[in-house]
């Protein structure tokens, strides 16, 4: 959450806070008594990216392509099938619930159902102290007061202290499952839908505490979302997701004026936009005037995804090559990187392909 | 929607559906639920009305009681109190005997819900279902009727649609089975369509999909629609006219650019302010609307916006929280109405100057 305007990729960038490599995850489907082992759910099927320090890294895509899944694993609360999660230059990929204990601090996740994710039989105190109690802490002056002072922190009253979850309103609940995760003064927080389940003008209140927060604390975000408006608000580096892989990464604004990658285009075209004005415009201008692009049927299933590159099914673009052979994440410009074979920038990367 | 000249209450309108006065209460163990009170609006024939508000603003209750659903919606059978009238056609549904107005369901009024499989029986192949809404109101035979039923999935963009009719809901994806159900809610030529938040629980590009295909329909068959949502951006795809709906009260209505180029009503100003952009410039911030919806059993008096409002002391004397502003005609206008304390000119002021260019 920069400023806009304002380069988000430095020159020399950090070493990376977290480093993902090859990250697979996919969920056995079993049958019958024995419990046979009949297929698998490709829900993570090989993801590399960085997350930098202080940065907010968006993670968007449609319903079922992983995005959770994803947050799962590099919070370490699902165990991945294959590849290499490092934090702070150190393998996490397999470490045991002990030995997490300590990383729990500084990775924390916020989720999407503010109704679900507190304890209805908790106060909030108790819910908002759990982690120091879990980590078997005493901050500086007493639980109670350090809970007080996250309450406030994300703008609840500190006398709520002993108030149940069901007597607030779903933003409120949002904020105390922020006030938790924050509590051990993470460094990298992975939100999964943290504002999907508000409403419209509650959204804006927690989207802009999340922004105050990571000026306020230095916080580095994951933040997984499937609306395309509230990612290119929020981030300041964006991965696109289809069906278990990465399409695109790339910074906010190049991913949003020139996408590389069919699919990006395609999504970024079909979320409607709140100017009567422009609906004219929008449906008379052909396809790939910048007009919408309607893409056929839905997405696929994830347990037999289609072969070569899992697009090849709806895109217009999709030749022959496409079926065959899965395009690899090639970065194309400085910092934007897509993975097809006939990227929109014209560069046939499917040419090359077509040779070997 | 145009202005005030509501003929007196009994008489015929000459609008296509006029709803006029609506309340629908729902007494409670916690007190009386006022989940729509006041409501009124015209549409014409071939016109798409949109209407939008947060969660609990009483958008559903609205569809549900123009339908004659009010006992069988989400939230059980409760015993309703509901009063005003609904002209559908010159025939007025409240006072209409049940059986006509059972008649005119699925004929001359159709609805989409949010979910389809609310609507859809489990138990019966989504063919066999489509078959049976037409022939409830056709006197035709089976074959026909089947006929009928693959030409309009075909029609809603469902692949090998003679196949798929055999199909049960659930082996249906999400926005297949929001497009069976369009078929089923179409089967009959409906002249005015209910969509309750036809594609909120669907991915995006499916949601193109489906409002491309509202659109399309609404233009071949001429109905009326009402499209509810909570997503500005739905309304601006489909939406000829907007009603604003807060704490169960229409606080802002008009012709859809006016409302949203030029809107006059603070509430609405903070749902605009409070929704990032992707066609606009990047703001630095949102403007939130503070605090949270009212509840409608203890509404706040006077204009139930007052406690979130950050004009509420811009009328004298404090009316704000004393007196409910009515709707009332913006001047100047063709049919754009607010229920507002401020002036005209105060809040074009506020507009321009402090809203408008924030966004
Ligand atoms: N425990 C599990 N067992 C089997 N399959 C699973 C499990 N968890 C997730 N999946 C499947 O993995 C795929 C990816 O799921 P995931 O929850 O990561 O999607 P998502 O991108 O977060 O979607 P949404 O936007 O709907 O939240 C889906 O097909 C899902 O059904
Ligand atoms: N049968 C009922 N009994 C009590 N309250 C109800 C009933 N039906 C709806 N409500 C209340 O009416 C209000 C408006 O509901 P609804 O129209 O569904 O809102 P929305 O605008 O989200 O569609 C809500 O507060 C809801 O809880
Ligand atoms: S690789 Fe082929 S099918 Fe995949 S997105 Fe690119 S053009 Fe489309
Ligand atoms: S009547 Fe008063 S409180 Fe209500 S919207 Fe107008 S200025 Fe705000
Ligand atoms: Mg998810
Ligand atoms: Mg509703």
């Amino acid at each position: 959450m920069t400023i806009p305007g304002q380069p988000s990729a430095s020159p020399e960038p950090a070493a990376p806070l977290l480093k993902v490599d090859g990250l697979v995850k996919h969920f056995p489907i079993t049958k019958g008594l024995l419990r046979r082992r009949t297929g698998a759910v490709q829900a993570v099927d090989g993801l590399t990216f960085d997350v930098r320090p202080g940065e907010t890294l968006g993670v968007v895509g449609e319903s079922g392509c992983g995005k959770s899944t994803m947050g799962r694993l590099i919070t370490r609360l699902l165990e991945p099938t294959a590849g290499r999660i490092e934090f702070e230059g150190r393998d996490i990929t397999h470490l045991g619930v002990a030995a997490m204990r300590p990383m729990r601090r500084d990775v924390q996740m916020i989720f999407q159902d503010p109704y679900s994710s507190l304890n209805p039989r908790h106060t909030v105190g108790t819910i908002v102290g759990a982690p120091f109690r879990l980590q078997g802490i005493t901050p500086e002056g007493g639980v109670k007061k350090e809970v007080q002072r996250l309450l406030g922190l994300v703008g609840l009253n500190p006398e709520h202290y002993n108030r149940y979850p069901h007597e607030f309103s779903g933003g409120q609940r949002q904020r105390i499952g922020i006030a938790r995760a924050l509590a051990l003064k993470p460094k990298l927080v992975v939100a999964d839908e943290p504002v999907s389940a508000l409403d419209v003008s509650i959204q804006a209140q927690v989207v802009n505490l999340l922004d105050d927060l990571q000026e306020e604390l230095g916080l580095t975000y994951v933040i997984i979302a499937h609306d395309l408006s509230v990612i290119r608000h929020v981030s300041d580096r964006i991965a696109v997701m289809y069906l278990g892989k990465i399409v695109e990464l790339a910074d906010r604004t190049p991913l949003y004026t020139a996408p590389l990658h069919p699919y990006t285009r395609a999504l970024l075209s079909a979320v409607p936009v709140p100017d009567p004005a422009r609906r004219t415009r929008r449906t008379r201008e052909p396809a790939g005037g910048g007009g919408r692009i309607l893409l056929r049927g839905d997405v696929p299933s994830p347990i037999s995804p289609p072969s070569g590159c899992r697009f090849h099914t709806r895109c217009w673009k999709a030749t022959e090559i496409c079926a065959r052979e899965e395009p690899p994440l090639l970065t194309l410009r400085p910092g934007h990187a897509a993975a097809c074979h006939h990227p929109e920038d014209g560069g046939d990367s499917g040419a090359r392909g077509a040779v070997t | 929607m145009t202005t005030a000249p509501v003929p007196a209450p009994g008489h015929p309108p000459d609008a296509f559906l006029e709803v006029r006065d609506l309340r629908i209460h729902f007494p409670t163990d916690d007190g009386l639920v006022r989940s729509v009170d006041g409501l009124s609006f015209r549409l014409e024939k071939g016109r798409t009305l949109g209407i939008v508000g947060e969660s609990g603003s009483g958008k559903s209750v609205t569809s549900l009681g123009i339908m004659g659903l009010h006992t069988v919606g989400q939230y059980g059978r409760r015993r309703a109190r509901i009063s005003g009238e609904i002209w559908l056609d010159g025939k007025e549904l409240m006072s209409a005997d049940p059986d006509e107005v059972r008649r005119l369901r699925g004929r001359e009024m159709a609805m989409i819900f949010q979910d389809p499989l609310s609507a859809m029986h489990p138990y019966f192949t989504v063919g066999a279902q489509i078959v049976e809404a037409y022939r409830v109101h056709h006197d035709v035979d089976k074959k026909t009727a089947r006929k009928r039923a693959v030409e309009l999935l075909d029609r809603v963009g469902i692949p090998q649609p003679d196949q798929r009719a055999d199909d049960y809901p659930h082996q249906f994806s999400g926005g297949m089975r929001q497009r069976a159900m369009i078929a089923m809610a179409l089967v009959n030529n409906p002249e005015l369509l209910i969509a309750d938040e036809p594609t909120t629980a669907l991915d995006v590009t499916v949601q193109a999909q489906i409002l491309d295909l509202i659109r399309d329909l609404q233009q071949e068959f001429g109905s009326a629609v009402i499209i509810i949502t909570h997503d500005l951006g739905v309304v601006a795809e489909l939406a000829d006219d907007i009603l604003v709906m807060y704490g169960g009260r229409c606080v802002e209505r008009g012709p859809a650019e006016q409302v949203f180029h030029r809107p006059q009503h603070p509430y609405t100003w903070g749902l605009l302010g409070s929704m990032p952009r992707i066609d606009r410039e990047q703001t630095e911030r949102l403007i939130p609307v503070k605090g949270s919806p009212p509840s409608l059993i203890d509404m706040p008096p006077g204009c139930a916006f007052s406690p979130r409002c950050p004009y509420a002391d811009v009328p004298a004397g404090g009316i704000t929280r004393t007196e409910r502003p009515e709707l009332a005609l913006v001047p100047g206008t063709d049919g754009h109405h607010s229920a507002c304390h401020m002036t005209h000119e105060e809040r074009a002021r506020i507009w321009t100057e402090e809203i408008a260019p924030k966004l």
